[in-house]
């Protein structure tokens, strides 16, 4: 700043005013991160000149093909020429900087395209099934295996996960939040021991969710393959995750309002009930949609505990019931090509069914910052 | 002041002026609430616990059937009733570790990007991208994975066995130079399986990695423009060494996920029980997929087998998880300087 400013006149540092800017009017602040042309020039020249070096070498002198390997080339190249290009005008720290810089965003890049190319790609290839109005309405009972795509639909597997995510949530949401409420709110060192354990459970592993439910309700209680048992895995992987983050979103809850609250004569209770619950209720609801997020897409629990039915079900106690996940994967594992395009019919609703829940969560847990 | 000095000694009875007792009357609804909330807590730690309980106890009979040959014998062959799952084990650690390797760097860069390099519009929509490839589930990983990256990544295992293969592990039992290609030796590997793995694992570690490197302190950062640093140089000198807690505990927690990850990898790889190291080679299994392959027709001593399995899984899971959230919190707490 003070280098571009003129040197002020004797006598008038420390005041505080520049005499030769009355209004103030010049004296904006230097934008620091701005690109030179030096920088836009040198981007430029070493990303196309990189490119037509990697396209004569690689495809023209040398026996190569191959769309992976001239990708890694070109990036290579690009990253050798831009280096030089930059040598030649810039001190090595510059060319550092560029080079990491560079580095990073290819990074950067790589992971937002795998990103984008999972949802393009899931979404397109799914369209030859999810573009016939039978796969919304129909589901798969009786249709043969070479039947075309404008036969069966997947309303089973759609009812199935929303029943089994149904009775998952009943059971899990009173006890994730009971327990997220007696940690925070009754204390003491048996929630320590709670906490740890509830905090151990989130890192179980998926699958054996699923096996401890087949030993011990389907082996050990004689329970058939069902949407039951399917639901109740479920709960057991929803259930820590749930009371973890209602555990946090509980504990952020000013002291103030329970203080206030009890001090006015409420009993704990109403406190809780009253004050405590309603603050963190954004929080409470982002915690169960993230159990929610996490539960709708488990596949190896359900692979598990259910069998995957072709016909409609409603009935989670009798016959084994399909859900969304566990018919992708059947499906993709009986390697029929229209059965492959069912599957990922199928992965565009589930996918689609998981950004939705998962933009809820945020517009909530948004609502509850701005506050 | 006169009044009060006038009225206590006119108070006739001194013995009837005692404190009232203080937040001792927990009232009849008051006592419902605590008992029932320890009740619900309780409960859940009984579920719980009892999970990791039911898993440690099947230990028992498992070694009572297999002996202590169960943790160090290479095959599972439930016809002659041989199991053993140290080459499962193997196989679930090796996975993992390339997948990481992938990873680290992939999702460090990511990281970096958003928190230093994104401009101000681009980091919300970024950091909204990054979440979201968390929760998008583990079977459309699979399906991309196996239909898309696995054909592709196929001809990069190749490349890697022709030219690395004198490498002891990046070796494939085939002539990479052969006249045909013979694509089935390479499809199907714990490489492809840890490629898919990895991609599942990165937003985790960068999310934990970013919301570090958003905490390094502004003053500091400045301090190191005001000494002429480049801004790779800021980033070297103030952002990583603060950050490097969150860079080890994101790394672990995302071990954490690609050891327990399992439909991703029963779609990918063609199951073999023995101890290998090769990874680019076709035929690999992890503990997850295994037990997904065999629950179904497993006789109760296998069941139990399968279960001890899954225990040692879980037990690796915890030990990991636990290192890392460690770690983690450490490099929150007491890092944050005064400037």
């Amino acid at each position: 700043m003070t280098l571009l400013s003129p040197p002020p006149m004797p006598g008038t540092s420390g005041t505080g005013v520049n005499p030769s800017h009355p209004d103030g009017a010049d004296d904006q602040p230097r934008t620091v991160g701005r690109l030179t042309q030096d920088d836009i020039a040198s981007l430029v020249a070493a990303f196309v000149g990189s490119l037509a070096l990697t396209w004569l070498v690689y495809f023209q002198l040398l026996p190569l093909s191959g769309k992976v390997g001239f990708l890694f080339c070109w990036y290579a190249a690009f990253l050798a020429v831009y280096g030089l290009v930059s040598s030649f005008g810039n001190p090595r720290p510059v060319v550092v900087d560029r080079l990491w810089g560079a580095a990073v965003a290819g990074a950067a890049g790589v992971v937002f395209f795998a990103v984008l190319s999972v949802a393009i790609y899931t979404l397109v290839k799914g369209e030859g099934a999810w573009i016939h109005g039978n796969f919304w309405t129909h589901d798969m009972a009786g249709v043969g295996p070479t039947e075309t795509l404008t036969h069966g639909g997947i309303t089973h597997a759609v009812a199935g996960s929303l029943i089994e995510l149904a009775i998952a949530t009943a059971v899990s949401l009173p006890l994730g939040i009971g327990t997220a409420i007696y940690m925070v709110e009754i204390g003491g060192r048996f929630s320590t021991v709670v906490r740890t354990v509830v905090e151990a459970m989130t890192a179980l592993p998926d699958i054996l969710a699923g096996l401890f439910i087949y030993t011990v309700l389907q082996l050990g209680l004689g329970f058939q393959r069902n949407g039951f048992c399917a639901a109740m895995a479920l709960s057991i992987m929803m259930l820590p995750i749930i009371a973890r983050s209602a555990d946090v979103s509980l504990r952020v809850v000013a002291g103030g309002l329970r203080e206030a609250s009890l001090a006015l004569g409420a009993s704990r209770w109403a406190t809780v009930w009253r004050v405590v619950l309603p603050t963190a209720r954004s929080g409470l609801a982002t915690a169960v949609i993230l159990g929610l997020a996490r539960a709708v897409g488990e596949t190896a629990p359900v692979l598990i505990t259910s069998g995957a039915s072709t016909f409609f079900n409603t009935n989670p106690l009798k016959n084994p019931m399909n859900s969304l996940p566990l018919f992708i994967f059947s499906s993709v594992r009986s390697g029929e090509p229209t059965y492959i395009t069912r599957g990922f019919g199928a992965a565009s609703v589930l996918l689609v069914l998981v950004v939705v829940l998962f933009i809820a969560a945020r517009l909530l847990s948004r609502e509850k910052t701005k506050r | 002041m006169t009044a009060v000095a006038d009225v206590s000694p006119a108070s006739p009875l001194p013995d009837d002026d005692k404190p009232r007792s203080l937040g001792s009357g927990i009232g009849g609804s008051d006592r419902v609430f605590q008992v029932s909330a320890t009740g619900v807590g309780a409960v859940v730690l009984v579920i719980t616990g009892a999970i990791g309980l039911f898993l440690g106890y099947q230990l028992i009979p498992t070694l009572h059937n297999y002996g202590l040959g169960f943790f160090t014998r290479a095959v599972w062959n439930p016809e002659q009733n041989l199991l053993g799952i140290s080459g499962v084990v193997v196989g679930t650690i090796e996975i993992a570790v390339i997948a990481l390797a992938i990873s680290f760097p992939l999702a460090l860069g990511t990281a970096v990007y958003i928190s230093e390099y994104a401009p101000n519009w681009l980091k919300g929509t970024l950091v909204a991208l990054v979440d979201l490839m968390a929760a998008v589930p583990s079977i459309i990983y699979g399906l991309w994975g196996l239909l898309l990256i696995s054909p592709h990544a196929l001809y990069v295992a190749r490349w890697i066995n022709s030219y690395f293969g004198w490498v002891p592990f990046l070796k494939v039992d085939t002539d990479p130079r052969a006249a045909a290609f013979s694509a089935h030796n390479y499809v199907s590997s714990p490489f492809i399986a840890a490629l898919i793995v990895s991609m599942m694992v990165i937003p985790m570690a960068c999310a934990v990695m970013r919301g570090v490197f958003a905490q390094a302190p502004i003053g500091e950062r400045e301090a190191a423009y005001a000494l002429g640093s480049t801004r790779w140089g800021m980033i070297r000198s103030v952002v990583l060494p603060f950050g490097r807690g969150g860079i080890i505990g994101g790394t672990m927690l995302a071990l954490g996920r690609a050891l327990g990850e399992t439909v991703a990898v029963l779609l990918i790889i063609s199951p073999e029980y023995d101890l290998k190291f090769k990874p680019l080679e076709i035929g690999g299994i992890t503990v997850a997929s295994l037990i997904a392959n065999q629950f179904n027709d497993a006789s109760s001593s296998q069941l139990s087998a399968l279960l001890a399995a899954g225990f040692v899984l879980f037990v690796m899971t915890i030990a990991v998880n636990t290192v890392a959230a460690i770690i983690v919190n450490r490099s929150r707490s007491g890092a944050q300087t005064d400037a």
